[in-house]
């Protein structure tokens, strides 16, 4: 329960920070896509079950506020983190590299799958170009927040790691 | 929650259950729209009020940082403004002599004014959309202001977008640049009727894009568009924003072009929103 808990308070708060504070932290016009670094962390930290519910939250969390149709982004970021909850078998703690990879990976297809749904589909045909302007910049700047992002992530999850096991002994 | 549970439900089944869920709310909200009203309306209640903190915060420490350039910038921009002010006040000496004859000339015609004094309220912008694809926005100002869905949002002298949702302390704005939206317009010149489309593709060099103006309209780069009288939702005659690079179709009917937007949607904080729907203001 207490995980869970601090689990949607990390997404309150990347969800404020992008909603808000980036606006003011604009990169080449894009804002990074924070409420991803928890749904990955948590599925490469702690398997898939976690990724994939820390992923339906944050998703929901978008549809709630700013989407008119209820679901589309709960069941993008779910099947984002738990598909991430595969690599929990290769993680390391001290690597760093592999989450910020697969930050940028999973930023890929949630630009790719965004753009094929909502714009594909309405005759926009230039992948280059949302390529280029939209997705890859968001990707850039992602993986950079990762690297800043993901050791608190790591420290909170050992934290609450040493408080559970305190907890099965007594 | 307990996710140390080895003996729940197997995680494969909880996903197949969560996407079920998904799906419904999909399949719910897109057949019956009322049905993600109470969920929006506990978001928007509980998270704006957040949102807002978080903003005051924001805005706060961009204020500090910039506060130095400014100083300097102001200064320079004082010299320029009070030259500008010699020459307005010269300009509004004229314009309200003008103004006088106007005024008997509409009641000697008995026409009505062509922009009605609308109702507006101030409002802060306090949070962008969360991705990169759409440009929808939220104002700290909702229905207990009297704002409804619909309600045209301005900013300066232009057109920003209009109001698509609506709780009690915000209201969700879905602006012109955004990549699903059209506005209905014309020139101000000209009354070639044509449509202004937002394009995520256009926006990152400023513009969006005006398409269907016949062929014959007699019109030229630079032009003001202005929004059309036949829209159902748009007031008329609210600046748009300025046509430039006029190409013809290949249909060789029709001209399309770019519009430079009125309103800097990259540094945008406070807009008006005007309270008077376009439906009611055409049964007064």
């Amino acid at each position: 329960m207490r995980r869970f808990l601090i689990q949607v308070f990390i997404i309150l708060i990347c969800f404020l920070l992008q909603t808000t504070a980036f606006r003011y932290l604009e990169f080449a016009g894009v804002v990074p896509n924070l409420l991803l670094i928890p749904t990955v962390s948590f599925g490469m930290m702690r398997g898939r079950k976690e990724g994939m519910v820390v992923g339906f939250l944050s998703g929901l969390l978008v549809d709630a506020m700013y989407g008119t149709i209820l679901g589309p982004y709960a069941l993008l970021y779910m099947y984002l983190g738990y598909i991430n909850g595969y690599f929990h078998r290769v993680y390391y703690m001290e690597d760093i590299l592999l989450p910020m990879l697969m930050v940028g990976v999973n930023d890929f297809f949630f630009g790719l799958i965004v753009y094929i749904v909502s714009y594909l589909l309405r005759g926009r045909l230039d992948f280059g170009f949302y390529f280029v302007h939209v997705i890859l910049p968001e990707m850039v700047y992602t993986m950079i927040l990762s690297l800043v992002i993901y050791k608190p992530l790591v420290r909170i999850n050992l934290w609450l790691k040493s408080l559970e096991e305190g907890v099965d002994k007594s | 929650m307990n996710f140390n549970n080895k003996n729940g439900l197997p995680t494969k089944y909880i996903l197949l259950i969560l996407t079920i869920v998904c799906l419904v709310l999909i399949g719910l909200s897109y057949l019956f729209e009322d049905i993600v009203k109470p969920l929006h309306y506990i978001t928007g209640v509980t998270i704006t009020p957040m949102q807002r903190g978080v903003n005051y915060i924001g805005l706060w420490v961009t204020d500090k940082v910039d506060l130095m350039t400014e100083i300097k910038r102001l200064e320079e921009e004082n010299e320029a403004l009070r030259e500008q002010l010699d020459e307005y006040q010269r300009d509004n000496r004229i314009a309200l002599s003008d103004e006088d004859e106007l005024k008997a000339l509409r009641s000697l015609y008995e026409i009505d004014s062509r922009y009605p004094s609308y109702d507006k309220v101030a409002a802060n912008v306090i949070s962008k959309d969360a991705g990169n694809w759409f440009d929808t926005f939220i104002l700290d100002r909702g229905s207990s202001q009297g704002i409804q869905v619909g309600c045209n949002v301005i900013s300066g002298n232009g057109l920003v977008g209009i109001v698509t949702e609506v709780g009690p302390n915000y209201a969700k704005v879905r602006s012109i640049i955004d990549d699903e939206s059209t506005v209905s317009a014309m020139f101000l010149t000209d009354d070639a009727l044509c449509s202004v489309l937002g394009d995520e593709k256009y926006m990152d060099e400023g513009y969006i894009r005006v398409e269907h103006i016949t062929k014959d309209a007699n019109i030229n780069e630079g032009d003001e568009l202005i929004t059309s009288a036949i829209s159902d939702k748009f007031l008329p005659g609210l600046t748009i924003g300025y046509v430039s690079n006029l190409t013809i179709d290949s249909n060789n009917l029709t001209m399309s072009g770019d519009v430079k937007p009125a309103v800097d949607f990259d540094n945008i904080q406070t807009v008006l929103v005007i309270l008077d729907l376009k439906q009611n203001v055409g049964d007064q």
